[in-house]
């Protein structure tokens, strides 16, 4: 009963630490993108702190909603945060002895994220402007490309595994016998691919924009202000790093502490996680910085190749386990 | 009451169905017409709904039979009532409880009730029928019977032009359909007229024929199903009739078309063979992504909705495809999985597709409108309304916490588990089948957020919508029942599998691991390192992280909230018309994979400066099964109609040796037989 006792408290303790973890570093994160790409351009760019500035002042401010605007206008915001916000605490970032990593595998997290999105898309159109349906109908769009070739991902990562669930897909790549494989490395590259589409981020969209006819996700949210768009800020933070969770949960999984370990492996991990968080964000800086957007009618092809590669990677492990 | 057999129960449940109406012919005019019918129905449906799932979570292996000397004298007519009848009958009497409570009060606004009222309950009654029929005569005379019903309540409004056409191509469709039936059951009858199923179950198909057989029932279950390319009715006749019918024809009658073609391919057909799972993966997997992608192109919300039911019979084949594909092999355990996917997927797209036909017609009283272009704005002065819809909306994009997740969720474990299948054309096929689903679920989304958006969202489009009042308040009871079970079975997706592992049981042997005994009521397929989901942690997780959100935000920010005009960069336009349309919301996926499926082209006229006349945008799409597949057969039938006619003015001396020719044919073919 003890045994059970203490595996409990050690995963509700996890549990939650990861979920505040994963709340309080997000802001840092698109800060420190910021700052990495302001200095790429010589420019000195805000401080590392300043998202959490922004968050403070946008919620401190009145929100004003459009006359038109129904009552889902005002609760999106806290939709699309609830969401995102449990599908990031449901990805092992330092540790994959989370309490509640049974309760949702990787389907449930990508669905998870959908469900924001279905959400985020139909507050776009709910003013009634013609910005937030430009954003919403080009989100559906490329959501709609990068969605199956996610799923693709996550095949392949299920074949490989054995499993959806992220915990033992982790597992199973700390083990030696994973080895390099070809379907892992078209892995990798497709969701590389889908985290810049989800996330909006160049060549896709530029989240710096405010030029209409370029946005795609900032047109979507334009009419919000105050409160809920901080909610929003912080959800789009929060997406960003569930990618890179994802991403060095199942390509880079070292260090992640196991279930049950003692208090300093959890910390190590802790560590080693937020170094992981900060390599990969100074590398979508400098990826960023590289490289021009691209036209909305491109964006398809850029998706379809991650889709082909999702898939020839799941067609690969059909035709043998072990490429 | 308790010492009566449950199938005896249902059989009167039918005969009360056919009294009503029969009652419902010298009534049907009168203005309070519908309160008898409709009140009938929905308590002869409760009945059927609770014998049904009495039969089904009472888990027993027992099936009722009883033969009723109706029908052929030689033959009798059987009745049978198994885990399987149960469980399609739980479904098809649910829809109808529904439907007719939603009839109640929707009713109301009928302009033609005496050609609705007398085939509710007809229709009704010729779907328990075929559930109940052991014999090939009760079953394609009760499957008859439910298409002409089906019929008539398409051809209701039959003075607009459009609906004339829907009921064309229906009643061509529905007989094509029967017809392949007939043949698949006279090839499985034999030449000593086994008609009985019992008969057929112990015989299997004749040495060799199995895979024709296994083709007619396909062509035959799917005409009615929608399977492309025999889906060329189903948008058209689902939206022609009044809403409560359209789901039940969308939600309801396509279940039954299912039931048959488990019926047959699981139960009558014999032993499986793997290669049966290569025809249906392919047609379910084309069906399900032509399904959606024709739904994002209507622009019609009933049609957007018929559209999409093609898809979710897509889905439900390609489930029975896995199926077929694991027990072909042997592999029982995962066929049950995919068994209990199909059946799960069944029960949820008829309690959300019924929701959404609801929606629509409740949309329909309010403004009188169909057109997506000409509503907008609807949450705002219909929110009860709005609210269910959304609620079916996001079940039908397979988000979670609701049902349509959990079901396709089940379908892609399946999936999953098909690498271990040996034949190489299953190994190269199914990849390709999943990659499919995950798009259909996209585009499913998509297709839903253009929906309800342009429908309920945005400004007024046209008087009619900024005028538009909520319906009344059955209407609304009944599209709120759907919306809690949609719920329901969202987050207790476990209870759901358990109850329908009695039908599984009955047509693959075994069944799923039981999941109401683990913890938590998680579902658990195969085992939990594998893959497990909780619906309801999900969904007190998603409340809980929105209620610490709410209340945080109230306890530290500003609460002061302002109503201004929309920002809009700074050019707000007061004209609605400056709004996404459906049209243009669809634009970028016409473009991206509308080239490929329908031939679209888009040409932009615009004028030179200085020249005032308005720009034009010209879209054309081709709906290419329409027009490579039935335009031929159609010009076909015309030719020879046309040659075949003069035949009608021959002289009498022509007329003569046609018979006399004809008779020296018969007997030589008779001659040369024997």
């Amino acid at each position: 009963m003890d045994m059970i006792d203490t595996s409990l408290i050690d995963g509700l303790s996890i549990q939650v630490s990861q979920m505040l973890l994963v709340l309080l570093l997000s802001p840092l994160l698109t800060g420190l993108v910021r700052k990495v790409k302001a200095r790429i351009l010589r420019r000195r760019g805000p401080p590392l702190l300043q998202s959490y500035r922004d968050l403070i002042r946008l919620v401190r401010k009145e929100a004003i909603v459009a006359e038109s605007a129904s009552w889902l206008f005002r609760i999106v915001p806290y939709i699309v945060f609830a969401t995102t916000w449990v599908a990031a605490a449901l990805v092992p970032t330092f540790a994959t002895g989370l309490l509640f990593s049974w309760s949702a595998d990787l389907i449930v997290i990508i669905a998870l994220l959908g469900s924001a999105r279905f959400f985020l898309a139909l507050a776009g159109m709910d003013v009634g402007t013609s910005f937030g349906g430009i954003g919403s109908s080009r989100e559906a769009m490329i959501a709609t490309l990068a969605e199956p070739a996610l799923m693709m991902i996550v095949f392949t990562l299920a074949l490989v595994a054995g499993s959806t669930q992220l915990s033992t897909v982790a597992g199973i790549m700390l083990s030696p016998g994973v080895g390099l494989r070809v379907s892992i490395g078209m892995a990798l590259v497709a969701l590389v691919i889908v985290a810049i589409a989800e996330n909006a981020r160049m060549p896709v969209d530029n989240p710096a924009t405010h030029l209409e006819l370029t946005m795609v996700h900032e047109a979507m949210v334009l009419e919000y202000s105050g409160r809920h768009l901080a909610l929003l800020e912080l959800s789009s933070s929060l997406k960003l790093l569930l990618y890179f969770s994802l991403i060095a949960c199942v390509f880079v999984p070292w260090s992640l502490a196991p279930a049950g370990a003692p208090l300093h492996v959890h910390l190590i991990g802790a560590a080693v996680y937020v170094a992981k968080l900060g390599v990969a964000g100074i590398l979508l800086a400098v990826f960023e910085s590289m490289i021009a957007k691209m036209r909305v009618f491109r964006v398809p092809d850029l998706l379809g190749a991650a889709f082909m590669l999702g898939f020839l990677g799941t067609l690969l492990l059909f035709v043998s386990r072990s490429l | 009451m308790t010492n009566w057999a449950p199938l005896d129960v249902l059989l009167w449940c039918i005969l009360a169905h056919l009294v009503t109406s029969g009652v419902a012919i010298p009534i049907g005019r009168v203005s309070w017409a519908r309160w008898p019918v409709y009140g009938a129905s929905l308590l002869i449906s409760g009945v059927a709904c609770a014998y049904g799932l009495m039969h089904l979570i009472a888990q027993s292996s027992v099936a009722w039979e009883t033969v009723l000397p109706l029908g052929l004298p030689w033959i009798g007519a059987h009745f049978r009532l198994d885990a399987l009848s149960a469980f399609f009958l739980v479904v098809i009497n649910l829809g109808g409880v529904a439907a007719s409570l939603y009839g109640l009060g929707y009713g109301r606004h009928e302009s033609a009730p005496e050609r609705v009222l007398p085939f509710f309950p007809m229709f009704l009654a010729g779907m328990n029928l075929v559930l109940l029929a052991a014999d090939a005569f009760t079953f394609l005379l009760s499957w008859e019977s439910m298409s002409l019903a089906s019929w008539a309540l398409v051809m209701t409004h039959h003075q607009e032009e459009g609906n004339r056409k829907a009921g064309y191509v229906y009643i061509a469709m529905a007989s094509f359909g029967t017809l392949a039936l007939l043949l698949a059951f006279g090839l499985m009858a034999g030449p000593d007229g086994g008609y009985a199923f019992a008969t057929m179950r112990a015989d299997g198909a004749p040495s060799g024929l199995a895979g024709l057989v296994l083709g007619l029932a396909l062509l035959g279950t799917g005409s009615k199903a929608g399977l492309v390319p025999l889906h060329v009715w189903l948008p058209l006749a689902h939206p022609a009739a009044p809403s409560h019918v359209s789901a039940l024809m969308s939600g309801v009658m396509t279940k039954v078309a299912i039931y048959g073609f488990i019926r047959l391919a699981f139960d009558l057909l014999g032993p499986i063979s793997w290669w049966w799972a290569v025809p249906v993966l392919i047609v379910g997997a084309v069906t399900a992504v032509l399904g959606v992608l024709s739904a994002l192109m209507q622009n019609d919300i009933k049609r957007v909705l018929a559209y999409s039911t093609i898809e979710n019979i897509g889905l439900i084949f390609v489930a029975l495809g896995l199926a077929l594909a694991f027990q072909g092999n042997g592999m029982t355990a995962a066929a049950a999985v995919a068994v209990t996917a199909a059946l799960f997927h069944v029960l949820n797209h008829s309690l959300f597709k019924s929701l959404l036909f609801f929606g629509a017609g409740a949309v329909l009283t309010a403004t009188g409108e169909r057109a997506m272009e000409n509503l907008g704005g609807l949450l705002n002065r219909m929110p009860t309304t709005g609210l269910l819809f959304l609620v079916g909306s996001v079940a039908i994009s397979a988000l979670p916490p609701l049902n349509g997740f959990a079901s396709e969720w089940l379908m892609l474990q399946a999936i999953l588990l098909s690498p271990e299948l040996p034949q190489w054309a299953l190994k190269l096929l199914i990849p390709a089948v999943g990659a499919m689903l995950a798009l259909a679920a996209a585009l499913a989304a998509a297709c839903f957020v253009r929906a309800f958006g342009i429908s309920f969202l945005g400004r007024p489009r046209s008087a009619a919508a900024s005028n538009a009042h909520e319906v009344d308040r059955i209407s609304i009871a009944a599209m709120s029942i759907l919306a809690v079970l949609c719920l329901l079975a969202g987050i207790f997706p476990a209870i759901i599998i358990d109850a329908v592992a009695p039908a599984v049981q009955t047509i693959i042997g075994t069944r799923m691991p039981v999941q109401t005994d683990i913890a938590w009521l998680s579902i658990v397929p195969i085992a939990e390192s594998r893959s497990s989901y909780n619906g309801l942690l999900v969904f007190i997780f998603i409340a809980a992280s929105a209620s610490l959100a709410v209340f945080a935000i109230h306890w530290l920010a500003s609460a002061k909230l302002r109503r201004a005009p929309a920002w809009d960069c700074g050019f707000p336009d007061g004209s609605p018309a400056t709004q996404y349309t459906a049209d243009s919301f669809a634009q970028p996926l016409r473009r991206v994979l509308g080239g490929f499926a329908f031939r679209v082209h888009e040409e932009i006229h615009v004028p030179l400066p200085g020249n005032g006349s308005p720009a034009r945008l010209i879209v054309t799409v081709h709906d290419l099964i329409w027009e490579w597949l039935y335009e031929p057969l159609i010009r076909l039938v015309n030719v020879l109609a046309e040659r075949l006619n003069h035949l009608q003015f021959l002289t009498i001396r022509r007329y003569l040796s046609l018979v006399f020719g004809e008779l020296i044919i018969l007997l030589l073919i008779l001659a040369s037989w024997t």
